[in-house]
């Protein structure tokens, strides 16, 4: 784009660059919004974590949510790959198995939108620092 | 498409880039292409972290890992553990300094908690070479508002009403000095930043010029259009060229954008910028000497008034700001002058950028809230005095200031309690000294400094700052007489009373400030000969141990002035008058019976 004439031409040109740098924002307070961590080990690459890792990238900005989403190592529920812990602001972090891009698409309406639990959650057994 | 979910922020300030963080961002760079991870990964170069000591920094989003002293070599670790895997680099994180346990999380770092970063708000978070990211974090709406929306003078009430002062130095109002140029009719005016940063340990102004060079442009425009001049010039020292590649890359990106140049936005207003460079003398941070200097003249300074208000580059009214004054101006029209005058103190609004430095574990660059205590920077962003030492003073202000002690530790600093103190805040280096510094040689250290830098134009300066130097001098090699103290005080007071510039009047401040702080020092030196940190040399002993000597003879054979005495198995005596203190014996003593002492020795007769 060539020539930036009025305001209205810098705000549109900083909505079309501010998908650059939004991640960034984001994370210098990372508290106050959605946190989505995906577990992305051996065992979750290869029942399709990658794939709902992007799954919640790409919807959660199509749908206007101010995610931060992660990835994270394994958190020991190999048997319910992938794995994905999700922490709303000021709640207690929630771990869903068995996710794809259904289950990912639930979870999106259903419990970050409404803060509505769903099936398949993992009781947490840990704790973290 | 898919998008980016992790980016790697890679320091490119000159401090990480001196370090190789150039390299580390390739072999990332690199890493990412081969492992087919460039659809997800963007690594962006940025500036300054202000985490110097640790470079070259590597943060990396959205989970806020702050990677510290990364090599190149550790690029593939970095990629396929952490980025890949999800694990963190334990051994790359930064440990807290107390706990010594890695922190996985940067906003839990004590040195970034109590900081609140305005002028540096984008260092470090976007890459400076690229307009669009800093259009992204609101670059040039806040020159759009006031050219559309403001008229020059209500502009001025803002900035005055938010009470922003020159952070340069002095502390002068910016509004007024705006409004004051403003007033001076004239068909040519001009905007001058100085960038002239010449505080030893000092470098805010290169980090906000390398790390966010478009606020820097924008807030010249908004002043342009304020006082009304449509030509802007930096005045930046040629020892950065970083800053000065990436300026230049920021005046034509946004000449590109059309956001510099004839008719911004649409209205009358036409602004343009042009880089001026100085050889990098410290008087031409003086504004009238920076003036001459850019004129093509010699950077000495002269009699104000006329201001350059008045009359200033090439006899035109002309308004100088310090770089990171700019860089609170475009924050301050966008979020107006209350949110901006709500921080900081009484008469100091706003935040402060300093430059931590000396024996302090967290070097590097911090910016608080104005009334901030020293101990708060020193003890919770500083991380303490290095090894676990006793804290002593820091000086502040530069060569200019003076050195604040334990006692002024709870006080909040601002431009009035810094200069009750007897120190001034300058352009914010602080450099932090412990039980190990001696204080008349700190005062001589920036003496040396001072008699460099003095241009040379006035007496007082020129000479008395060379005596000064001397006195100093010979106080630490062990030759100060009693007088000498005196004599100090009388040539401090008649330097400060008769200077032409500021650079001259505020010379003998860290003499001055270390004699009111530290008299007990120059007493030792002068009277019991002694330096109790055991830095001046002169006054340090060598002295042979009873116990451990067993008269080898080793070091009576290597001593170049004969002064040890003593036969074949019998203690052995150094002569304290001969002794030239060259340390070949020490050196050859193979039973560490040779130690240095700081108290001149009580027995020195010949057994």
């Amino acid at each position: 784009m060539n020539g930036i004439k009025t305001l209205a031409d810098l705000k549109r040109k900083q909505e079309e660059v501010k998908s650059r740098i939004d991640l960034r924002n984001r994370a210098e307070n990372p508290d106050s919004l959605v946190q989505v961590k995906v577990a992305m080990a051996t065992c979750g690459i290869a029942s399709g974590a990658k794939e709902v890792m992007e799954y919640f990238v790409e919807e959660l900005d199509k749908r206007r949510i101010d995610a931060v989403v992660t990835q994270t190592g394994c958190m020991g529920y190999c048997f319910a790959e992938p794995t994905v812990e999700i922490t709303l602001p000021g709640k207690e972090p929630m771990v869903f198995g068995y996710v794809n891009a259904r289950k990912a698409d639930e979870i999106i309406e259903r419990y970050i939108k409404e803060g509505e639990l769903v099936d398949g959650i993992i009781p947490r057994n840990y704790n973290t620092i | 498409m898919s998008k980016y979910n992790t980016h790697l922020l890679v320091c490119a300030g000159t401090g990480c880039h001196s370090s190789e963080s150039n390299l580390v961002y390739e072999m990332l760079r690199d890493e990412v292409m081969r492992k087919g991870l460039d659809k997800t990964v963007q690594i962006i170069r940025t500036g300054c972290f202000g985490f110097c000591e640790k470079g070259p920094i590597l943060k990396i989003l959205p989970d806020n890992t702050f990677y510290t002293q990364v090599k190149p070599t550790d690029a593939r670790e970095i990629i396929d553990e952490h980025v890949i895997k999800g694990r963190k680099v334990t051994r790359l994180l930064y440990a807290d300094p107390e706990t010594n346990s890695p922190i996985l999380n940067s906003t839990q770092m004590s040195f970034y908690k109590k900081q609140l970063r305005v002028a540096l708000r984008n260092c470090g978070a976007i890459d400076p070479e690229n307009i669009d990211e800093s259009i992204a974090r609101d670059a040039y709406q806040a020159l759009g508002k006031v050219l559309l929306e403001y008229t020059p003078q209500e502009t001025i009430d803002v900035i005055k009403q938010s009470g922003l002062r020159g952070r340069g130095g002095a502390g002068f109002s910016t509004g007024l000095k705006w409004e004051l140029t403003a007033r001076n009719e004239s068909t040519q005016k001009y905007v001058v930043c100085n960038a002239d940063e010449g505080d030893p340990g000092a470098f805010m102004d290169r980090s906000i010029l390398e790390g966010d060079p478009h606020v820097i442009l924008e807030a010249m425009a908004i002043c342009g259009f304020c006082i009304g001049a449509n030509k802007g010039l930096i005045y930046i020292r040629a020892e950065y060229p970083m800053a000065i590649k990436r300026l230049k890359i920021a005046i034509s990106q946004a000449k590109e954008y059309g956001l510099m140049g004839e008719r911004i936005f649409d209205s009358d207003f036409s602004f343009d910028i042009t880089l001026k460079y100085g050889a990098g003398a410290f008087v031409c941070g003086e504004e009238t000497a920076l003036i001459h200097s850019m004129e093509g003249k010699r950077g000495e300074p002269s009699n104000k008034p006329p201001y350059p208000a008045q009359s200033g580059y090439l006899g035109k009214p002309t308004c100088v700001n310090n770089v990171e004054t700019f860089a609170n101006v475009p924050v301050i029209i966008l979020k107006g002058a209350d949110w901006f005058s709500s921080i900081g103190t009484a008469k100091s609004k706003g935040t402060k950028v300093f430059a931590l430095a000396g024996k302090i574990n967290n070097v590097g660059l911090i910016e608080v809230p104005m009334g901030t205590t020293l101990r708060e920077i020193i003890y919770e962003i500083g991380g303490g005095i290095k090894n676990g030492k006793k804290f002593k003073a820091v000086q502040t202000g530069g060569p200019s200031g003076g050195c604040l002690t334990e006692k002024h530790l709870d006080t909040p600093i601002d431009y009035e309690s810094l200069a009750a103190a007897g120190s001034m805040m300058g352009s914010g280096g602080m450099i932090v000294l412990d039980e190990d510094d001696c204080m008349v040689s700190v005062a001589k250290f920036y003496l040396d400094f001072i008699v460099e830098e003095s241009c040379g134009k006035c007496v007082p300066c020129r000479i008395g700052n060379k005596r000064l130097y001397e006195t100093l001098d010979r106080i630490t090699v062990g030759k100060g007489k009693p007088e000498d103290i005196e004599k100090l005080k009388n040539l401090c007071s008649v330097i400060k009373d008769t200077s032409l510039c500021g650079l001259g009047q505020t010379s003998p401040n860290p003499v001055l400030s270390t004699l009111n702080n530290f008299m007990e020092e120059y007493h030792e030196h002068v009277y019991e000969k002694k330096c109790r940190s055991g830095k001046c040399r002169s006054l340090l002993y060598y002295v042979i141990s009873e116990e451990e000597c067993i008269g080898c003879m080793a070091c009576k054979r290597v001593c170049p002035t004969h002064a040890i005495s003593g036969e074949k198995k019998e203690v052995h005596q150094i002569n304290q008058e001969i002794c030239i203190k060259c340390g070949a014996c020490m050196e050859k003593c193979q039973f560490d019976a040779i130690h240095l002492q700081n108290d001149y020795p009580k027995v020195t007769a010949i057994i």
